[in-house]
């Protein structure tokens, strides 16, 4: 099963290659991880998207809690959360085709941020389903390009995660 | 009240620091990226410099000086290759949790990522086999660091902690003020037992039918074996030790039903499959003690307490676990077992008892005792009674490391040294020269092959610098025998590239060295020989044992079959 898990750590400098060498040295399976410092700039947040048996998530976690420089593992699944990413495409956007995209943006909540001759830029949020869901209308030769910012998640309501 | 502060460069921090820290022996060796910490170290005479004569000999020192005493190891090597040099006893400290402090000189902080000179990524290289490690870049952190290194090194889980401290930090200055304690936000290791849990353990431990305990090198670190003798004297319950954990309960004891295993005693390893409840004690279920998982103690309901949640149920489900110290849990259960009404069923702990014997009576580790050509274990036998079981023992790895295990008893925790986890051949004889630093008046013995000894051979000369007189027993069957035995077992007798060709005159090589060397061929003169070796109190002396080349380590699970699947000798099969 799918599992988001949201790791506190030290913003250290090595910090990240022990998470991703970890992930490495023990086969695990990384879908993606993003990770940048918080309102706390001793501490980095890292969301990190994984999957695998019951058993493998809770070795996982455990192994994850043993670096020293991780302060907190959270497990987003056993939480109700939010889960965001963002999105970048430039599209070939031939005069014929303009309006057509304009109303899929719409309709998918993007934005429209960069245009030239030839090209829109595009920028979109939600979950990583709905990103997909948008490539998914788009005509395979229009795509120049994605860059896609691999999952961030939060918990909702009142539970906030601390050091 | 302010404590004084001085102005100090990094390197005199680096030796003030060690002294507060309580460090009396460091194993180094120096090049260029450490010679300011050098200088600094002949200036003063609070920590005495062990010189080895190859890094990796540093760390197996330093190793064997941490297992023998329970205190942290301490190294020093200088960048590149002296960094690189070390990694195997890093990895080995680490695959066993013994704690080391290692301390690798690096180029300096303006050249790191210039290719330098004798530069390498020592924090990358040694990542996967530390507990931790720290890159130093302001002199300011030295002090602060050093703390840190030594608290992860000895707390929790045990293990290696790097320290990487670049050339310019031991010249720079600053202020030296080296904290009494330290607290991390990140790393909190658990101490006490979960109370609930343990209350639930007591009640499945006293309901079994067919106990077995199981314990592991957690209870030698977390130095409880006093805490488990009496845990298991006072159930009365059958208890095997991991190869890691011999010593923790005495061997002599008629409760000690042998090492489980792939060598392991058969009574050992049919009580583990056949158990109704496992109380698992500081042993981590891998895959040398498990055998195929599929069919690993199929009936039994699982304890398991450690010290690292990690090492719970990792390998094998289980059904109480006990997040914890072992010592604090230990005591804690005795107190429970203690108080509660229910007693261990006595009827059917005789009837499981009477089991035991039966495999027991099968004495799987009998041998030719009669053989003119020496027998390996015939040697460790003697060598048992002639310490009377006393004698700090370290090991290489091979046959003889298994016959090592199988037939000096141990009676006392911390005196069986070897290298359970990573296996690495060259770790005994710098492992037993660690050991007879820390106890100058203990007999230290290494038992070796002759394809292990020569792989650190040339701590030889550090053992005469610093007169540690130990006792090599290399058990010399000119084959690298573990290799030769699964040569003959799985690959039809094709013995490739394992015998050992072109050995030298040990003899001769451990008089070059300027000790004492004796060659014994007949089984008549073994116990003379160890006698005379024992003797020489002031000497180091090898003694070169022509063992059996035939003989091969019984009983034996062959890899990927169940703990009921034994193989006892070439001429003895089960049914
Ligand atoms: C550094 C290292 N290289 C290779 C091995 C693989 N290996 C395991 S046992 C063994 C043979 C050891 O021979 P010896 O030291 O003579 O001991 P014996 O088995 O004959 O008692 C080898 C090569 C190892 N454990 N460590």
């Amino acid at each position: 099963m799918r599992h988001i898990l949201s790791l506190l750590m030290e913003n250290e400098a090595g910090a990240l290659s022990r998470v991703s060498g970890l992930f490495s040295a023990r086969a695990f399976n990384i879908e993606s991880l993003t990770v940048a410092p918080t309102e706390d700039p001793t501490i980095s947040r890292m969301t990190l998207v994984t999957s695998g048996s019951d058993a493998i998530i809770e070795q996982i976690t455990k192994q994850l809690n043993k670096l020293v420089d991780v302060v907190k593992v959270i497990d987003l699944n056993e939480y109700r959360h939010i889960e965001r990413e963002l999105m970048l495409i430039k599209l070939a956007a031939k005069k014929e085709d303009r309006d057509e995209i304009k109303l899929m943006v719409d309709i998918f909540r993007g934005r429209i941020i960069d245009v030239s001759e030839n090209t829109y830029t595009i920028e979109m949020t939600g979950t990583g389903e709905k990103l997909d869901a948008f490539i998914a209308t788009l005509d395979e030769d229009m795509i120049l390009e994605v860059v896609r910012s691999g999952i961030s998640g939060i918990s909702r309501g009142n539970t906030a995660i601390q050091s | 009240m302010a404590k004084k502060r001085e102005l100090l460069r990094g390197a005199e921090i680096f030796c003030r620091a060690l002294k507060d820290e309580g460090v009396k022996h460091l194993f180094g060796y120096p090049g260029g990226a450490v010679l300011h910490i050098y200088d600094e170290l002949y200036k003063q005479d609070a920590v005495e410099h062990i010189l080895v004569r190859h890094e990796q000999g540093a760390t197996h020192a330093a190793d064997g000086y941490a297992r023998a005493t329970g205190k942290p190891g301490v190294v020093l090597v200088t960048s590149g290759p002296g960094a690189t040099n070390a990694v195997t006893g890093i990895a080995t400290a680490y695959m066993d949790s013994i704690p080391l402090v290692v301390f690798t000189g690096q180029v300096p902080t303006q050249v790191i990522g210039n290719d330098a000179f004798q530069e390498v990524d020592a924090i990358g290289i040694t990542r996967p086999c530390v507990k931790h490690n720290f890159l130093v870049k302001n002199v300011k952190d030295l002090a602060i660091t050093i703390k840190k290194a030594f608290y992860i090194a000895t707390t929790g889980r045990p293990g290696p902690v790097v320290v990487d401290i670049p050339k310019d930090i031991t010249a720079d200055t600053c202020e030296y003020d080296y904290p009494d304690t330290i607290t991390l936000r990140s790393y909190r290791p658990v101490a006490k037992g979960n109370l609930w849990q343990m209350k639930k353990a007591a009640q499945l431990i006293l309901s079994a039918k067919k106990p077995m305990i199981y314990t592991g090198g957690g209870v030698i670190l977390s130095a409880a074996s006093g805490e488990l003798t009496e845990f298991t004297r006072l159930l009365g319950y059958p208890i095997t030790n991991t190869l890691m954990g011999l010593g923790a309960f005495p061997a002599t004891d008629k409760q000690f039903i042998g090492m489980l295993g792939m060598h392991g005693t058969y009574e050992a390893n049919m009580g583990m499959h056949y158990c109704d409840v496992l109380i698992a004690i500081g042993a981590r279920f891998d895959d040398r003690v498990t055998g195929d998982l599929e069919k690993f103690c199929p009936y039994a309901k699982i304890v398991q307490i450690d010290v690292d949640p990690a090492s719970i149920a990792k390998n094998v489900p289980v059904d109480i676990p006990i997040v914890g110290d072992v010592k604090n849990v230990l005591t804690d259960l005795i107190d429970l077992l203690k108080n509660s009404n229910d007693k261990p069923d006595a009827k059917a702990l005789k009837a499981w008892w009477q089991q035991v014997h039966d495999w027991a009576a099968l004495d799987c580790l009998q041998f030719d005792r009669s053989s003119q050509v020496i027998k390996p274990q015939y040697v460790i036998e003697k060598l048992w009674e002639l310490t009377q079981g006393d004698a700090y023992v370290t090991s290489d790895v091979g046959q003889h490391q298994m016959w090592a295990a199988q037939f000096y008893k141990f009676d006392k925790p911390r005196r069986w040294i070897n290298s359970g986890g990573l296996g690495t051949m060259g770790f005994g004889l710098p492992a037993a020269m660690g050991v007879k630093l820390a106890f100058p008046d203990e007999t230290v013995v290494c038992i070796t092959g002759e394809a292990s000894l020569v792989m650190c051979i040339q701590e030889l000369s550090t053992c005469l610098q610093y007169e540690t007189p130990i006792k090599i027993i290399s058990l010399n069957n000119r084959y690298m025998g573990m290799v030769r035995q699964w040569q003959e077992f799985f690959y039809s007798g094709r013995y490739s590239n394992s015998y050992m060709e072109a050995l030298p005159d040990f003899v001769k090589m451990a008089e070059s060295y300027g000790h004492v060397g004796l060659r014994i061929e007949e089984t008549s003169a073994v116990e003379g020989a160890l006698k005379e070796a024992l003797a020489l109190e002031e000497r180091t002396v090898l003694v070169d044992f022509v063992t059996d080349q035939t003989e091969n380590v019984y009983p034996m699970i062959a890899a990927g079959k169940g703990q009921h699947e034994m193989h006892l000798s070439t001429d003895r099969e089960l049914a």
